[in-house]
């Protein structure tokens, strides 16, 4: 038996590439069709991939040929020039490994991937194109994405500025459903705050602007509320979450007109995330108690430090995943040769196991 | 016997420790279930201990400084088993085997394990008055480790240098929670062992009646700065360290200074 993977990604190739090879819904059929003994196709916005076992060996461009979109036809040998990656057998079982734990994401150690894989391994075996080489090995990966989320800090903290955000917001407040926002300018960023914020439960959105329309616009669009700007310093005494966005050349917010907003709200935090340029509100603010001033360098510094210690946590993660590639292999050579035993089929050698041979 | 019971129990609490600053070394600190089961375990011990020795003494084993001790910790473990799980606090189990090692340790330790030459009677009002003020120095301890817990988590949300502990450390507002729920049962468990400590039968020293309520006031000031919303979070959380401090000291000076009020 061949596994094999043949993908691309958005190490090798562009986006436009990616969409004319994403497959479509009866993709794993035509595999099938095509020759391939089990099948999955795994799509996301970041990569197409197909993870097969077949009796024979496939080439890339059969597979391609399987995956173009819209019955489109390929230049027949001229996959070579196609971005095309192609593992297998021990190289096919760690890069599944590493997809499904976030390790060969943009973004690494993001857990969206893991969800998609499921997703794609669920829609496959409904289909019928997963059988017993692929229902393992998928099994084998999900745990090993766990265990690699559960033993190493790959995915501790955010990587966006938006998710910094909204992750600190969580720190603060525990849950938000009860917390008071208010969104003083009609930024993008802010909108897109706005908006990470309402994903994780904030209900009470106000909207201030300047220009009152374009305020009435956003607080409709993210359903919030718009509120009058001159009235935007009387709602400080009721929120907890302040996004300032505006472009005002003078800080908006200091220490002096600060201080009698918050003699009124001693017990209750203020988060201010301050994502202008130049900046909304006085640094000076930050030394207040109960004030936790973000300004966008803060912010960027905060997903550094994230991405720098997912990047120190790669090498554990590769630790767990080498461990698991030799024992999933052990187990799964083993099992071959039982059923060749029980079948009468000539027995799989270890050593094959490295010649693409499973 | 009993003292191999509470060496056990001091082990189990340092494994807790060891782990948790292992684990927080190799940044890859995760509260999970061995903290709680190793402070369980102990915890399990330090009741058996304090259960051989009650039966050995014929009353509540409060009859000097070691047994005072081990009694608190015994209250620090048995808060926090209620309290941790119920609030999903886990990672107070990271601050409370400390503190817990601290005092079991010295306690063993330190030559204070002093029988009195005469069998102290039983007096059931002046045992109920010691065992509630230790179960409320108890919750002060856990109140104490949250706010400790409240001041690194603001720090690190002050200064945006969030280490690998941010991310496991409770919400501030949660934590603020914590600390006001465990200061108010430590009062009322406090205010009923003071008001016991007057039905003993017995004259009770003057310096100690008026350290404890001074002890009593300092909590009384905290609790009524945080319900007229006076006292901002950080300085309540600072203040539950001073109150324990203080009130650990005022434990200390009663049962060292006057070997406690139980002797005949």
């Amino acid at each position: 038996m061949n596994l094999f993977c043949i993908g691309l990604s958005h190490h090798t190739a562009n986006v436009e590439t990616r969409e004319r090879f994403a497959g479509g819904a009866g993709s794993e059929c035509t595999l099938r069709a095509a020759g391939c003994t089990e099948a999955l196709v795994l799509a996301t916005c970041n990569r197409v991939e197909v993870y097969g076992a077949s009796e024979k060996r496939m080439s890339t461009d059969e597979i391609a040929q399987c995956l173009l979109q819209n019955g489109e036809v390929s230049d027949r040998g001229h996959s070579t020039a196609l971005p095309f990656y192609r593992y297998e057998a021990e190289e096919c079982v760690q890069h599944l490994f590493r997809v499904a734990s976030g390790l060969d994401s943009m973004v690494v150690g993001e857990t969206e991937i893991l969800g998609q894989t499921k997703k794609a391994y669920q829609s496959a075996r409904a289909s019928g194109a997963v059988g017993p080489c692929l229902h393992r090995l998928f099994q084998r990966a999900f745990r090993v994405a766990k265990q690699v989320r559960t033993h190493t800090e790959i995915t501790r903290g955010s990587v966006s500025v938006g998710s910094v955000a909204v992750d600190l917001a969580q720190r603060i407040f525990g849950e938000l459903g009860n917390c008071k926002v208010l969104v003083l300018g009609a930024g993008e960023t802010s909108e897109r705050t706005a908006r990470a914020l309402i994903s994780r439960g904030v209900s009470d959105l106000r909207v201030s602007n300047r220009s009152n329309d374009r305020g009435q616009e956003l607080a409709q669009r993210v359903g919030g509320r718009a509120v009058s700007f001159g009235k935007w310093p009387q709602q400080c005494h009721e929120i907890d979450i302040l996004i300032t966005s505006t472009s005002s050349e003078t800080p908006l917010l200091t220490p002096t007109n600060l201080g009698p907003i918050l003699a009124n709200r001693v017990d209750r935090p203020l988060f201010i995330i301050d994502i202008a340029v130049p900046r909304d509100v006085d640094p000076a603010v930050n030394e207040m108690e109960g004030v936790y001033l973000y300004d966008i360098d803060a912010l960027r510094s905060v997903a550094e430090q994230s991405q720098a210690v997912r990047r120190q946590q790669i090498a554990s993660a590769e630790a767990i995943i080498t461990e698991h590639v030799a024992d999933f292999l052990e187990k799964i050579s083993y099992e071959l040769n039982r059923v060749s035993r029980v079948t009468g089929h000539p027995p799989v050698a270890d050593s094959s196991l490295h010649a693409s041979q499973m | 016997m009993d003292r191999d019971l509470l060496i056990i129990s001091t082990t189990c609490f340092l494994a807790a420790v060891v782990r948790t600053t292992v684990a927080l070394r190799a940044g890859v600190f995760r509260p999970g279930r061995f903290n709680f089961l190793a402070i369980g375990l102990g915890f399990l011990f330090q009741t058996a201990f304090l259960s051989i020795r009650g039966h050995a003494l014929g009353r509540c084993p409060l009859t000097n400084l070691f047994e005072v001790f081990i009694f608190l910790a015994w209250s620090v473990a048995l808060i926090y088993m209620l309290v941790g799980a119920a609030y999903r606090l886990s990672l107070m189990g990271a601050f409370t085997a400390p503190l817990v090692v601290l005092l079991q340790g010295l306690a063993l330790i330190a030559p204070i394990d002093v029988r009195h030459p005469v069998k102290v009677p039983a007096n059931s009002s002046l045992e109920f008055h010691a065992s509630v003020s230790l179960v409320a120095y108890g919750a002060f301890a856990l109140a104490c480790i949250a706010g400790v817990m409240y001041l690194v988590q603001e720090r690190q949300l002050k200064t945006h240098q969030l280490r690998s502990i941010f991310y496991h450390l409770p919400p501030l507002t949660d934590l603020f929670t914590a600390i006001t729920r465990l200061l108010w049962l430590g009062f009322i468990l406090y205010t009923v062992g003071i008001a016991s400590g007057f039905f003993t039968g017995r004259p009770l020293p003057h310096v100690q009646v008026v350290a404890a309520i001074a002890v009593w006031l300092l909590y009384a000031a905290i609790l009524q700065g945080r319900y007229f919303r006076r006292i901002a979070p950080k300085r309540i959380a600072a203040l539950c360290i001073i109150g324990f401090s203080a009130a650990l000291t005022l434990l200390w000076g009663i049962t060292f200074s006057a070997q406690t009020h139980f002797v005949p």
